[in-house]
């Protein structure tokens, strides 16, 4: 029943090795906690003639309140209990390794995409005009969209056959996603069939 | 199969005396091609394990497949619900028959049991780490319009003077490490050549990010576009859309939803949220077998992930699990239920430990407060719900005409355009106005809020609270007080802000970025809520002599509070565009994590519901399924008309005859010369075209796939060989040409019904079975077919709609 085929197991082992890079780095960025990560602030609202004030201190926990957090106390002797009652205290963590991490991943993967879509539209027709002339070409641009249903059934039978050369493999993937996304872009764009 | 090749030799006899009763004038029937009835062999010399193993009954032998293909479904069909759960319930059966004979197989039966919840933890996971990268991710794209970090350019605002000493009380965000725009082109902070260089680099990041969003959508995955949920819901219904919950259409969603989020459009990111998860739950489906290969089971796990979606969104599990139930399901049964809300669970904590706003909190906009509030407030609460009923029709109206009017004039070809420009004129008008200029979490949190000591901003400009008599306020915050001349500001441009947010997201919801509503309307809600709130507490505090103010706010004490009605506001505005009910009080009250003011939120939820549907019967998200045509059978209207199946059922008296196949006389030629004829996505099988007899019904991309395969490997089939449609071979083509086998495709229980039984109850049949077709029978012979697209139809023009925006089967 769970047979483990090729293109499954290649699936998986994407998949968990992604998982694993992603966890190595959330336990790396985790541990790396600088003590610029933790912090306590207080706010102390205006009091008699002093303005409102905020105070940050890396403290830890136990260390988080105002006696400790605000320095120079601006108020002398009695005042001073008046005035920190006033005052609120918050302990803050934050996790600067994640931030960064997730910017740059997702600058990168928005990066990979745009220099995708400058190739796929600029560059390979370029390429392929050179490499293989004309006729090529045109030959690759048909296939809109078949609606009659053995070209159907086609496709779907000649879909689980096994391929030996693995360029070709790629090769045939991209065409068919490329197809994919010309059929999706024609009913959302051009026909307005779906998501209007 | 042979082994119930005895049944075909003997008990032809055996006629039964109802035989007799059927009317068979002019009609010639031939029994001898009956298949006879299903006799069990309770013979003893099988136990009976055996027998259950041999001779359990399947509805299709489709458990072998050797034939790739056969069983699935083509783009933009429905999914026949009845085939998908027997075949679960078949591999089920099996997998326990198997598991008494071997540990391994005992272990294999409970890995398949465990399977469920694996992926329900592993969507979890994902759902939560994906939306925590997308908060961080917009929180810093937001805050690049701006300016830019020089500590690390990875930091936003808040991070970046987040360890700094220089923050003062009155500008909470200035440190020397965060560099606007105009600073490092001009390199002054303030000035009119500042504002100039600020307000063109906003718009110029504006544009960019809108520019990168719509190209990248178009360019890779246009499925990314909207806000996802109308379609989510129609695929839970039983659609099937191809590529729409894709590993591309999640990668375009994730970039694009922050690129869009980022520049300043009237856009949130709830509704793209769910489609997200539903693509994580799709991408996780395809790694387990049992889930893989059975679209009903594979929509139970959409329906728990759309729960995650939610509770993602907005750190509600619960009313995460709610809105699936309500909104997003169709079906949704109780195993469903629990499974929901464990994965909401761990994507709530997932996103918890990944803390993306530094606090803890799931939400920008967690409120806290406890002031508690009197009856008499259920009055403004009302007129609250009721401006938000206003404002859902209004919306819905505007918004269903303009994506009519872009789907069906030249407005539609010029998508990029269309984006460029929508975010040009958000971006010119939002600047001048600090209240549109923040992103619509972090107006909302604002609104929120409610104004202590410690708070600083021009709302909460209460004057007397900066001379700080000590002997009237040490201990009450700003109770009591009038307005000083910020809070005027404040409410004027929050009006302004208000009339602009009603109008623009009326263009932005539906263009071809994803898009949001939920955070657009909670803002407009939480705008005219707070107008209100503030209105109400300087009434109280002018006329504070009034007989009814008098009774509950005593002076200095907390008597309104703003906060609490712009959060009855925002939920009015969401549950009049929405329709959402229980769902979005317990969405509401988890946010605040009080149950103080579930009753005001309820009341504003109701009225503000009753007032909508009394303006127009649909909400956003179905109104959106109708204008595009899909064949959503809703299940929450009745169906009240007196029609009879008859008048519903094809053929119709003055079109084509009903396409059949018979069981044993065609040849593949004229099967294949059907099939190319016709469009029809399925075709009865009868005993004969005299006698029309039904056996039973053949899918069309079952039978095209099975042709094809036939021509191709089976020996010796060419166009004038026989299809059989019969378990075993007449005698008479045992020299002849080898015939092509389709028993196994075919289905031997299609439902049935009379051409009088009431559309009432084949309505009711089709919602409850999730049927495809239905086949209609006059005196045991076959008479016609009812399809969903006919139901809905006939739905339509009992509604005076157009029945021809039926668009799809």
């Amino acid at each position: 029943m769970n047979r483990v085929t090729p293109r499954c197991a290649v699936n998986l082992l994407t998949f968990s090795s992604l998982v694993c890079f992603l966890l190595l780095l959330y336990t790396q960025t985790a541990e790396a906690k600088n003590s610029e990560d933790i912090r306590c602030k207080c706010i102390c609202p205006p009091y008699k003639e002093i303005d409102g004030q905020i105070y940050n201190q890396n403290v830890s926990l136990k260390d988080c309140n105002c006696l400790h957090v605000v320095e120079p106390m601006p108020v002398e002797g009695k005042d001073v209990e008046a005035y920190c009652l006033r005052c609120e205290c918050k302990y803050e963590e934050r996790s600067s390794g994640t931030i960064k991490v997730t910017i740059i991943i997702y600058l990168s993967i928005l990066g990979l995409l745009l220099l995708y879509m400058v190739y796929l539209t600029l560059l390979e027709p370029v390429l392929k005009r050179r490499l293989f002339g004309h006729s090529q070409l045109i030959q690759s641009e048909d296939e809109v969209g078949d609606q009659q249903p053995f070209a159907n059934a086609h496709d779907v039978l000649s879909r689980s056959r096994s391929r030996s050369n693995m360029l070709n493999k790629v090769e045939h993937a991209q065409q068919r996603w490329r197809r994919q996304v010309q059929e999706q872009r024609k009913s959302v764009f051009d026909r307005h069939v779906v998501l209007s | 199969m042979m082994d119930n090749g005895g049944f075909c030799n003997d008990n032809y006899h055996s006629l039964s005396s109802d035989d007799e009763l059927v009317d068979i004038s002019d009609v010639t029937v031939d029994f001898s091609e009956d298949v006879p009835p299903l006799i069990r062999d309770y013979s003893v010399g099988r136990s009976k394990a055996d027998w259950r193993l041999h001779n359990s009954p399947k509805l299709m032998d489709l458990m072998d497949d050797t034939v790739p293909g056969i069983g699935t479904y083509e783009d933009f069909n429905t999914i026949d619900w009845v085939r998908e759960k027997s075949k679960d319930r078949d591999r089920h059966r099996e997998i326990t028959n198997k598991s008494k004979q071997s540990t391994l197989a005992l272990l294999f039966s409970v890995s398949d049991a465990f399977s469920g919840w694996l992926l329900m933890l592993l969507i979890g996971l994902m759902s939560g780490a994906l939306a925590g990268g997308i908060d961080i991710a917009a929180h810093w794209m937001t805050d690049l319009k701006e300016g830019v970090c020089l500590n690390g350019f990875w930091f936003n605002h808040e991070d970046c003077c987040w360890t700094s000493n220089e923050t003062t009380f009155q500008e909470r965000d200035k440190c020397p490490q965060w560099k606007s725009w105009a600073e490092l082109m001009v390199g002054v902070n303030e000035g009119a050549s500042a504002y100039v260089v600020s307000y063109f680099m906003y718009v110029c990041w504006a544009l960019l990010f809108a520019f990168l969003a719509v190209t990248l959508v178009r360019a890779f995955a246009p499925y990314a576009c909207g806000s996802g949920i109308p379609e989510i819901k129609t695929i839970l219904s039983g659609f099937i859309i191809r590529g729409y919950l894709g590993k591309w259409t999640l990668i375009i969603k994730t970039i694009t939803l922050v690129l869009a989020v980022s520049s300043g459009l009237s856009l949130g990111k709830e509704g793209p949220l769910v489609h997200v998860a539903c693509c994580c739950a799709n991408i996780l489906c395809h790694f387990f077998t049992k889930y893989r290969r059975n679209e009903a089971k594979r929509r139970e796990v959409l329906s728990a992930a759309s729960a995650v979606g939610v509770s993602v969104a907005f750190g509600a599990p619960i009313g995460g699990v709610l809105f699936s139930l309500e909104e997003v399901s169709y079906y949704f049964p109780l195993k469903t239920l629990w499974r929901s809300f464990f994965a909401a669970l761990v994507a709530a904590f997932t996103l918890r430990s990944i803390n993306p706003f530094g606090n803890s909190r799931l939400v920008l906009f967690y409120v806290e407060f406890h002031t508690p509030w009197h009856f008499l407030e259920l009055i403004p609460f009302i007129f609250l719900g009721i401006f938000g009923g206003f404002w859902g029709a209004f919306f819905i109206r505007a918004n269903i005409a303009w994506c009519r009017l872009r789907k069906n004039s030249c407005l539609g070809h010029y998508p990029v355009l269309e984006v460029l420009l929508v975010t040009l004129i958000t971006a010119l008008l939002s600047f001048p106005n600090e209240y549109t200029r923040m992103s619509g979490s972090q107006l909302i949190s604002e609104l929120f809020n409610d104004c202590g000591l410690l708070d600083s901003s021009k709302i909460c400009d209460y004057s007397g609270s900066r001379t700080g008599s000590v002997n009237d306020t040490v201990s009450n915050g700003l109770a009591d007080r009038p307005a000083g001349p910020g809070l005027y500001t404040a409410m004027l441009l929050l009006a302004l802000a208000l009339v602009f947010k009603m109008f623009i997201t009326v263009a932005t919801f539906g263009m071809k970025v994803p898009s949001g509503l939920f955070i657009p309307s909670m803002a407009v809600g939480a705008i005219a809520g707070r107008l209100l709130g503030v209105g109400m507490e300087q009434l109280a505090i002018y006329h504070h002599d009034w007989n009814v103010f008098r009774r509950w706010c005593s002076p200095g004490a907390d008597c309104i509070t703003p906060g609490l009605y712009a959060m009855v506001g925002a939920a009015a505005c969401l549950g009049g565009v929405t329709r959402m009910t229980v769902s979005l009080v317990v969405i509401m009250f988890e946010l605040t994590g009080g149950l103080e003011y579930i009753v005001p939120l309820m009341a504003a939820a109701m009225t503000s519901k009753w007032v909508a549907d009394a303006l127009g019967r649909e909400g956003i998200y179905e109104a959106h399924i109708r204008l595009n045509g899909y064949p959503f059978l809703e299940a929450k209207e009745e169906f009240r008309h007196k029609t009879l199946a008859t008048d519903v059922m094809r053929p119709r008296p003055s079109g084509p005859p009903l396409s059949v196949l018979s069981q044993s006389g065609m040849t593949v030629e004229e099967v294949e010369r059907l099939i190319l004829d016709t469009t029809y996505s399925g075709f009865p099988v009868v005993i004969s075209h005299q006698s029309q007899r039904l056996v039973g019904f053949v899918l069309r991309r079952d039978l095209v796939i099975s042709l094809e395969n036939a021509r191709r490997h089976q020996e010796g089939v060419v166009s004038v060989s026989a299809v059989l449609f019969t378990e075993c071979d007449p005698p008479a083509s045992l020299n002849a040409v080898p015939a092509v086998k389709l028993h196994s495709i075919l289905d031997l229980s299609p439902f049935t019904v009379t051409d009088h039984t009431p559309m009432e109850i084949v309505v009711d049949i089709f919602r409850k079975l999730g049927l495809r077709q239905c086949l209609v029978t006059q005196n045991g012979r076959l008479l016609g077919i009812i399809t969903k697209k006919d139901v809905l139809k006939h739905m339509a023009q009992m509604a005076n709609r157009d029945p021809d925006s039926i668009l799809f089967n």
